[in-house]
């Protein structure tokens, strides 16, 4: 069992019991212990003085890709559990598109297993819908969930049998996991690598129009109405999506969703100039799109922000951009870009903003975090939200820097984050190391 | 035009093209036409330039069009094409900027299916890029033929009409057309079947004609795009024959214009799809006169991007000393 730890003197916010005030919290093997003024030094412990800075629950994403097994020159289990924890996650969702996927109980295992062999956030499966993710044969969705599968998606890709999305989300309710969507329309998406929009129309690259995803959001909910199954919608971004989602909520459909910083922050301009980094599916949508999600997210429609990050190696995005892959990474941005675009300008307060990063994205999954209250796991992110610092994905923890962030100011750092009691993440080492010009292992 | 009209070191389309460096490449083109017209169809204005022309996709047309201006600037070129090309095929596009660079070329011709391709070259070599297509982006010096073609016919383009005809989603011509007409302040429009004009074409300043009969009433010149056989394939349109009945330019068509309309196509040609013969090769038809000016317009481009001053472009020409 680790120290005891004393975080001192910090301003705690938890959205999970609406407080946020000045407290010292002490955490006892692996849990939070006592939260309280003027706490006594742990017998054997350690004091940490955290004045000045916010201790909040760790953060949650529901959307990483950790492309292990298969392409682990991109990012490993433990290089994204890594790159999570500097990021201020301390519970992340692995997407089950690998090569091989993670498609059987065996591979649902090893992902969890290396998770918990990596030591830094916890890694939590998502299982396949199905087989190979070919959309056609259900898999043992009872056997990954007793595996330590916490969610099903065959994400990358839609469930395009509208009936195998029907017997999804109806077989899932036995499970009480909620069905991930990826949701798409194919047809309409069709060959295109970016917004259809007026900036398409100049580049010459051929677009994606917001039909194909509102399409599939509103089968999606019609068929989460017809079930009763608990949907999730992955990566929301239209406002046409908002719309159905904002409808089906009020009809009492069990829907939630998910926003990626990406689709806060930037629009299409940002493809300007062929670059790649900033070529994603869903793809970066119109100003009128990222007005929507914002105010979708301010309002709760859209209910928490997930990253969906996705290594890319360097080479692979150096090309023409058609041929370039889908996907940036996120981890370590996500809270520096959702703080400057959502707290800077008064539109979340700091615990609203940590509830759509923790509590909310831990409910929808079950997962036992998002919390500070005594007794639940000590899983903490440290932030100085004051700060405001250059994005430079050189110094990533992640393998790979395929962000469209790179060179932007960002507001909000992570300053340290614990794990289970222990200090999983320290900046002062990172920037000990930095000074000392030796590599952090 | 003034001295002080500068180049980059690229042309990778229209659209980042001020109105005077468009007025200079056409003005500078003038004195090259004449240079074709001779016995002895050479000046040694690049002499000692090494020039590679670059073709991803196979386009005899365009590539014999700066091979010829090329030559007749005097200028060493190679190139390099399409199937049996290790350099083209196997190897990433970054890898072939990298043997480029290696080989200290000093001007690059790149036509290239993927759009942002000669932009993507351009960044990452010192060598100037010429752009000679581009996926669905541009292709800048096409653009530059036609409007010279239509300057040549109309005195001036300020306040011309031209309407482009034809599959305009997929043209890099279309955008290259829209970027420099509107530039040069032509009026533009658009005319084709609605699954072949793009979304937010209106934002480029173009409005959209929905039969090539209003384009045919409204245009002083139209210029038609070749219909890639493949659309159909892809179901963008049911069929070649309802395409020509409805969206081709025929004469039946033609005859009910209220005046003279200028016809042009960047070729090739497909004959009774968008075009009918008798109107290809009418008295309204200047498809010829674009071949003849694509070679003119590549060497005022390539003179202008090595560095070569407009003012000099007569004295060049003749070859004598200034
Ligand atoms: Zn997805």
């Amino acid at each position: 069992m680790s120290r005891p730890i004393v975080l001192r003197g910090g301003r705690v916010i938890d959205p999970s019991c609406r407080r946020d005030e000045r407290l010292d919290v002490l955490l006892i093997d692996g849990r939070v212990a006592e939260l309280g003024r003027d706490l006594p030094a742990p017998d054997g412990g350690e004091d940490i003085d955290v004045a000045g800075l916010v201790v909040a629950p760790g953060l949650v994403d529901l959307h990483v890709h950790l492309r292990e097994p298969g392409d682990e020159h991109k990012e490993t289990i433990t290089s994204g559990a890594r790159a999570a924890v500097a990021g201020g996650f301390t519970s992340i969702c692995a997407m089950p598109n690998t090569r091989p996927p993670i498609d059987d109980p065996a591979a649902v295992g090893f992902v969890r297993a290396e998770g918990e062999r990596a030591g830094y956030a916890r890694v939590y499966p998502v299982g396949a819908v199905s087989i190979g993710l070919k959309g056609e044969e259900m898999t043992e969705i009872g056997e990954l969930v007793a595996a330590g599968a916490i969610a099903v998606t065959d994400d990358g890709r839609p469930v395009w049998d509208s009936g195998l999305a029907r017997r999804t989300m109806e077989y899932t309710r036995a499970f009480d996991i909620p069905f991930f969507s990826h949701s798409e329309d194919l047809g309409l998406s069709g060959a295109g690598v970016m917004y259809e929009g007026s900036v398409s129309t100049a580049l010459g690259l051929r677009g994606i129009p917001n039909a194909a995803e509102d399409v599939a959001v509103a089968r999606e909910c019609m068929i989460a109405e017809l079930t009763g199954g608990q949907l999730h919608v992955l990566h929301v971004s239209t406002r046409g999506s908002v719309e159905v989602i904002r409808a089906a909520k009020a009809r009492g459909v069990w829907v939630s969703a998910e926003v990626t910083p990406h689709h806060l922050a930037l629009t299409d301009e940002a493809v300007r100039g062929y670059r790649t980094e900033a070529k994603m599916n869903p793809p970066l949508r119109s100003a009128a799109d990222v007005q929507a999600v914002r105010d979708a997210l301010v309002a709760g429609v859209i209910d928490c922000i997930a990253t969906d990050h996705a290594p890319h190696h360097y080479e692979d995005k150096e090309r023409e951009f058609d041929d370039a892959p889908f996907g940036v990474i996120g981890l370590e941005t996500a809270l520096g870009v959702s703080m400057r675009e959502l707290v800077v300008g008064g539109r979340l307060d700091l615990i609203e903003l940590i509830d759509r990063l923790s509590t909310r994205p831990a409910r929808i999954a079950r997962l036992p975090a998002g919390t500070l209250v005594e007794g639940s796991p000590a899983d903490v992110v440290v932030i100085d939200p004051d700060e405001r610092w250059v994005c430079d994905a050189s110094r990533f923890l992640s393998l790979s820097r395929n962000t469209p962030f790179a060179g932007e100011e960002l507001v909000g750092r992570v300053v340290m984050t614990l794990v289970g009691g222990r200090v999983v993440y320290d900046r002062r080492d990172d920037r000990k190391a930095a000074r000392e010009g030796v590599e952090v292992t | 035009m003034t001295a002080t009209v500068k180049f980059g070191k690229d042309l990778t389309g229209l659209e980042g093209l001020s109105v005077e460096q468009i007025a200079t490449v056409l003005d500078v083109a003038e004195p090259f036409k004449e240079i074709s017209e001779r016995p002895i169809k050479k000046v040694p204005v690049l002499r000692g330039k090494t020039i590679v022309n670059l073709f991803y996709e196979p386009s005899t047309r365009t590539r014999v069009s700066f091979e010829f201006a090329e030559k007749r600037l005097s200028a060493d070129t190679v190139n390099i094409s399409g199937a049996g090309s290790s350099i083209v095929k196997g190897e990433s596009l970054v890898d072939t900027a990298r043997n480029l660079e290696a080989m200290r070329i000093d001007m690059v011709v790149i036509r290239h299916g993927s759009s942002g391709a000669s932009q993507f070259l351009a960044e990452r070599i010192p060598s100037n890029v010429i752009n000679a297509g581009d996926g669905q982006h541009e292709h800048p010096t096409q653009g530059l033929l036609d409007m010279l073609t239509m300057r040549d016919q109309l005195g001036t383009l300020a306040g011309k009409k031209v309407c482009i005809v034809g599959d305009i989603l997929h043209s890099r011509v279309a955008r290259s057309n829209i970027w420099g007409l509107g530039k040069m302040g032509a009026e533009l429009a658009v005319c084709g079947p609605p699954t072949l004009i793009p979304h937010g074409i209106e934002e480029m300043g173009v409005r959209v004609l929905k039969r090539i009969e209003e384009a045919i009433e409204w245009a002083d010149v139209l210029n038609v795009l070749r219909l890639q056989l493949e659309r159909m394939k892809a179901g963008y349109i049911p069929s070649l024959r309802e395409y020509n009945r409805f969206f081709g330019l025929t004469v039946g068509k033609l005859e009910k214009a209220a005046r003279d309309i200028l016809i042009l196509h960047p070729g090739p040609m497909n004959r009774g799809v968008e075009i009918d013969s008798q109107v290809a090769d009418g008295p309204h038809s200047v498809i010829l006169q674009q071949v003849t000016n694509g070679v003119a317009i590549r060497m005022a481009v390539l003179y202008l991007l090595a560095g070569g001053s407009p003012e000099r472009a007569e004295a060049a020409k003749g070859g004598r000393r200034t």
